[in-house]
């Protein structure tokens, strides 16, 4: 009876009480959205590669490496000689490699060089591999495949054609080759879906006129001529290795780290995200501080809500008083009805977050490619959720500490 | 306030006349022990109030005293019901003696000439006269030994006042429950056993520092 007396005296305040419980209620949703947007995209970029066990390229940061060669975020700044790669591709422990060209885009979205392995072999989500939406991988030199957002995004069907762009903000297209979506795959929430993927044939096919970043003058080989070339390239920019025995990555690693014919730079893709992690730490810490401190700024809001409320209730306290309620009953209805609020918040803050995820979802991945899932709330959200509640205990002590000694003096004699 | 004796007996009516200021509600919080005499002693039912430790008063307050106040004296936002059980809550002796306490409430709402129905309502909601009879309940559900009520018809018009206090004076009596009333309306001493004047009872000395 006592809970529903005190949900009771929350609803005969409904306006102020509402308004409490919905300034606990956002301020929650924006904690756990952050907490959400957060895990996300560790997840999103930890998921983005699995099953590889080293990427190579030119001697830079290994940061900088897992970037450009997995999330298409910077430029490398050196390639990798072919030479280099058919060597490394040659020794016994490596069980397959899969070479990456970038360099070129196409609209926004980057364009990719790579072998038909990389269609095997690529894995993402927990090993989940790449899956063709509509038509299928290349089987013509101009043939392109197109991830799930670029052809959502300009709205490619299989047939279309497509011109790529030289370097990444160029005004100078190969538009004398021009290439054909031959399939489009299904959407993985990485940056596959935001990449043009091409032969690396058809890198250097695109090239062959060019030199020095700009287009040879008044020379324009026919497509016939280019496709009895041998289109071998000079260079790529990455590769992604598998090894065969775990237990080999780090021999390689060093071996590559230290080979001699040029510099070059092997890394463990798991180990650089926790390198990437450790960067953005510190914004992470203060993204999650001040909205944290929207939390306890709610909460302070309640409080003084409670407070202000305690000169209105003195006769709700001097009648329990009467009916031989002692004070520390007082002091914990008002307690309780602290709790009934920040729980009743902390649930509609919750609810908020996946109406809002729900509503965002789509945004979030065309706006930022972050795949933000939709599922049971974590243990660290229930959490979360209960360390609000006890908070807006904590909180109402002070003025329930108040109410106890106004029932003290007043006794069940209040004339107000 | 200087109060050299006062015995109120059991089952019986008094009506306690005095002016505003006569010091009437300082009586009643001492025989509450809400305020503590500063000598000599205040005992209802057999029991020294001044012995007991504060928890140990609360709960004897619970359990022995019903009170009524001049108005307000209910809780706006909770149900009829729930307002009469509320004292039942803080009194586990009183709540053995009503062995279905809703059935008990409904039957002194009927008792008192309030609806059927109205155990579902919100206090709040019912008119002035209506609230004073569910207060009425309230102080003689679990038969208290001592029903105190303070100017309790003061806010009801002639004729609800009438239908109240005899209601009041059939449930307490069929309850064997003793009735303090305090009210400056001198035209109820005939309804009472004994009336007392405040004038009579107590001396008021006021202190000015």
């Amino acid at each position: 009876m006592i809970l529903r007396l005190a949900s009771g005296s929350l609803f005969a305040r409904a306006l102020t009480v509402g308004m409490t419980v919905l300034a606990v209620s956002l301020s929650v949703a924006l904690f756990l959205g952050v907490e959400k947007v957060r895990t996300g995209a560790k997840a999103s970029f930890a998921d983005t590669i699995s099953g590889t066990d080293l990427i190579i390229g030119a001697r830079s940061g290994s940061v900088q490496l897992l970037l450009y060669s997995v999330f298409r975020i910077g430029n490398a700044t050196n390639n990798l000689t072919w030479e280099s790669y058919q060597d490394i591709a040659a020794r016994p422990e490596v069980d397959w490699i899969v070479p990456i060209s970038l360099g070129d885009s196409h609209r926004q979205f980057r364009v990719m060089g790579t072998t038909p392995a990389f269609f095997d072999r690529y894995r993402y989500r927990s090993g989940q591999p790449l899956a063709m939406r509509d038509g299928a991988t290349m089987s013509d030199l101009f043939d392109t495949v197109i991830g799930a957002d670029v052809a959502a995004t300009l709205g490619y069907d299989v047939g279309a054609p497509i011109v790529v762009a030289h370097g990444l903000a160029s005004f100078s297209e190969h538009e004398d080759q021009p290439f054909r979506v031959s399939g489009i795959l299904e959407k993985t929430g990485t940056p596959v879906d935001r990449t043009v993927i091409i032969s690396l044939e058809a890198i250097e096919a695109i090239h062959v006129d060019w030199q020095s970043g700009a287009q040879i003058p008044g020379q324009s080989t026919p497509v016939d001529v280019i496709r009895q070339m041998k289109l071998e390239p000079q260079a790529i920019t990455a590769a992604l290795i598998g090894v065969k025995s775990r237990l080999q990555v780090f021999g390689l690693q060093r071996s590559i780290n230290e080979y001699p014919q040029e510099p070059l730079l092997a890394i463990l893709p798991g180990v650089a995200l926790q390198e990437l992690w450790q960067i953005v730490g510190i914004a992470e810490t203060a993204l999650i501080g001040v909205s944290a401190m929207v939390v306890v700024t709610a909460l302070i809001g309640m409080m003084a809500t409670i407070f202000s409320s305690l000169n209105e209730r003195r006769r709700e306290m001097a009648i329990f008083r009467a009916m031989g309620a002692r004070p520390r009953v007082i002091l914990g209805l008002l307690v309780l009805e602290a709790v009934l609020m920040a729980a009743i918040g902390a649930a509609l803050g919750l609810a908020l977050l996946y109406i809002g995820l729900l509503i965002g979802q789509p945004f979030v991945d065309r706006a930022f490619g972050l795949w933000l899932p939709i599922q049971a709330p974590t243990l660290r959200e229930v959490w979360v959720v209960l360390g609000v509640v006890a908070a807006g205990a904590v909180v109402s002590i002070a003025p329930a500490l108040r109410a106890y000694r106004m029932s003290l003096a007043d006794g069940m004699m209040v004339r107000i | 306030m200087h109060v050299p004796e006062l015995v109120l007996a059991a089952a019986e009516t008094v009506l306690l006349l005095g002016e505003s200021g006569s010091g009437k509600s300082t009586l009643l919080s001492l025989i509450c022990g809400t305020i503590a005499a500063q000598s000599g002693s205040v005992s209802v039912a057999g029991v020294n109030i001044a012995s007991l430790s504060p928890g140990k008063r609360d709960r004897f307050r619970a359990e022995k005293i019903g009170l009524i106040f001049q108005q307000f004296n209910l809780l706006p936002f909770a149900r009829v019901q729930d307002n009469i059980l509320l004292p039942l809550q803080f009194a586990p002796e009183r709540r053995k003696r009503v062995k279905d306490p809703p059935a008990e409430a409904k039957r002194l709402c009927i008792g008192l000439g309030l609806p059927e129905n109205v155990m579902a309502s919100r206090a709040g909601r019912l008119s002035v006269g209506q609230q004073q009879r569910v207060a009425a309940a309230r102080a003689l559900i679990g038969t208290p030994a001592l029903i105190i009520a303070d100017e309790p018809t003061s806010s009801l018009d002639a004729a609800t006042q009438t239908t109240f206090l005899d209601l009041l004076f059939a449930q307490s009596r069929a309850n064997n429950t003793t009735l303090l009333m305090v009210s400056h309306d001198t035209r109820l001493s005939g309804q009472f056993d004994r009336v007392i004047h405040m004038a009579d009872i107590a001396k008021t000395v006021r202190e000015v520092a």
